[in-house]
């Protein structure tokens, strides 16, 4: 198929169509508007349902009803939305309902503002609803991998029966870039035995439910979440590692910020500096090996965390560098986005600092 | 080759238009392009601006700090972003709008008479295409024809109509930086 210029918030509602979504629920807010105006046009016309809820914790309940069915259901908003949608997320988890939730970052906290931002990474790797749980959380870059990320979305929720998040920008949702639609690599996908389609006597009956009264049933369900999270790890992760040959600096950056920090790379290397990125495609689960690796080279002088917030992905950069090289951190926030002078002044300070 | 581009002026003028044609244009000719409008509230009836990127290059950073060139359509834009054309970079004012003249000598300043131009073509919308035909003769990073494929696109049958005045737009525009 011929590539066509989209918009991101345009081009990941058309992925998840492509990737068999029938149904989305949502409710609206700056910066990902497009997304529910696509689907409240196109979602009809395939036989499908979109409805705008009176919130978004009637959207979010709804998506749960809908992925208990066995349904491709979606929904999406922005930092204040997906707050309200944490409840639901977290009894989605609970349940091991498969569904996809996109999040196109504004400033926060509170209402904050609408300029894009990263500073939902906390509320997003680490679980922002209650309990013990993790999801499967992509943070494109561009808007070809948003789409391409969001169409094996759909898959890898089914697979492992987790929500997943696809966090993005206001940069990301907003900007158009030529992309193509391919589908994913085809995955063996079980049929979903323990969807409520209707009980008719041929099986036994299916009931969708996060409520455990007794502990050790409550502790067994979790454990059996956790081992399929192993597995996760083990074969999902996905990174991007890019110029780390020799690099004296290695920066963090996932998303549209990693874009900014490829700028500064080309600057870095024009005045003798080499600069490598480790980019995390998935923010959970984080790719720690590729920074161990790098943390064990001896090139390799600092790390220096790029973020569009005061310090959140940082800590899991920490976590996998495990004290074998400083971690720096440098950032914008409040809807500000880091220049490419500002990330390269910080390396020239850090580098003055090692040598 | 990587042309980084602002595009300034006022909502209506059709900023968000030229540079989704520029990108467009960018596309066909199998360039890597980005565009990123400006959103918020300061849109409805204020300044409007987009970052547009046309490369042989992947695009890294789609956001335009160091411009090669920028385009301003009103003087608000002036004020905004004269100081973001990199040093030998190029600045293209709509004159017709704007009175004042820039006050960097390290740059190249275009003045076009956008609005006058598109006023005897007959169409005061197409001033946007005069300062984008300007901007592509200076630059040749796309061709003419190219956009005009694209806008071929984007207007669809119903309008295709409009095609040969915005090929004089362009052409009107081109003439006044040779």
């Amino acid at each position: 198929m011929a590539k066509v210029l989209m918009k991101g918030n345009e081009a990941i509602a058309e992925a998840a169509i492509q990737a068999g979504c029938k149904y989305f629920f949502g409710y609206p807010i700056t910066p990902q508007n497009e997304i529910p105006a696509y689907m409240a046009k196109k979602l009809p016309q395939i036989g499908g349902t979109f409805l705008q809820a009176e919130s978004e914790v009637a959207a979010i309940n709804m998506v749960y009803g809908a992925a208990g069915t066995g349904a491709r259901v979606m929904t999406s908003s922005s930092g204040p939305g997906i707050s309200l949608k944490q409840e639901g997320i977290s009894y989605i988890a609970g349940a091991d309902l498969p569904c996809v939730i996109v999040n196109i970052v504004r400033s926060g906290p509170g209402l904050g503002g609408i300029q894009p931002a990263q500073s939902d990474y906390f509320q997003t790797v680490k679980g922002g609803g209650h309990g013990d749980y993790y999801m499967v959380v992509y943070a494109p870059a561009t808007i070809q991998e948003a789409v391409d990320v969001t169409m094996e979305a759909f898959d890898v929720a089914d697979q492992y029966r987790t929500p997943v998040t696809i966090l993005g920008d206001g940069m990301l949702g907003q900007m158009m870039e030529p992309v193509e639609f391919k589908q994913p690599k085809k995955r063996t996908l079980e049929e979903k035995s323990w969807a409520t389609t209707g009980y008719i006597g041929d099986r036994p009956r299916n009931i969708i439910n996060s409520l455990y009264i007794v502990p050790s049933m409550l502790e067994d369900t979790i454990r059996k979440r956790f081992e399929r999270y192993e597995v996760i790890k083990k074969e999902e992760t996905k990174v991007e590692v890019y110029n780390c040959e020799d690099a004296q600096i290695i920066i963090a950056a996932y998303g549209t910020t990693s874009r900014i920090c490829r700028s500064v790379i080309e600057a870095a290397e024009e005045i003798g500096i080499k600069v490598g990125l480790i980019r995390p495609i998935t923010v959970w689960p984080f790719p720690d090996q590729a920074f161990e690796e790098y943390a064990n080279k001896d090139a390799v002088k600092a790390f220096l965390a790029v973020e569009m917030s005061m310090g959140q992905m940082v800590e899991d950069v920490r976590l996998a560098v495990n004290g074998r090289k400083p971690v720096h951190f440098t950032g914008r926030t409040g809807g500000m986005v880091p220049t490419p002078k500002e990330i390269l002044d910080k390396i020239k300070i850090i580098l003055e600092e090692v040598n | 080759m990587t042309e980084q581009v602002i595009i300034a002026g006022f909502g209506g003028q059709g900023i968000m238009s030229i540079g989704q044609m520029l990108t467009y244009a960018g596309m066909i000719e199998d360039k890597n392009v980005s565009w990123l409008p400006s959103y918020g509230p300061e849109m409805r009836g204020g300044t409007a601006n987009c970052n547009v990127t046309v490369s042989d290059d992947m695009v890294g950073s789609p956001i335009v700090t160091e411009a090669s060139a920028v385009l301003v359509l009103n003087k608000p834009s002036l004020d905004k972003f004269e100081s973001f054309v990199r040093e030998k970079g190029l600045l293209i004012v709509n004159s017709s709008l704007i009175d004042k003249k820039t006050t960097r000598n390290d740059i190249r300043t275009y003045y076009i008479p956008a609005n006058e131009i598109a006023a005897e073509l007959g169409n005061d919308k197409i001033a946007n295409m005069v300062m984008l035909g300007a901007y592509i003769e200076l630059t040749k990073v796309v061709a003419v024809d190219s956009v005009l494929e694209a806008l071929k696109k984007v207007l669809g049958e119903s309008k295709a109509g409009l095609i040969p005045i915005n090929r004089q737009a362009l052409e009107r525009g081109a003439a006044c930086v040779n």
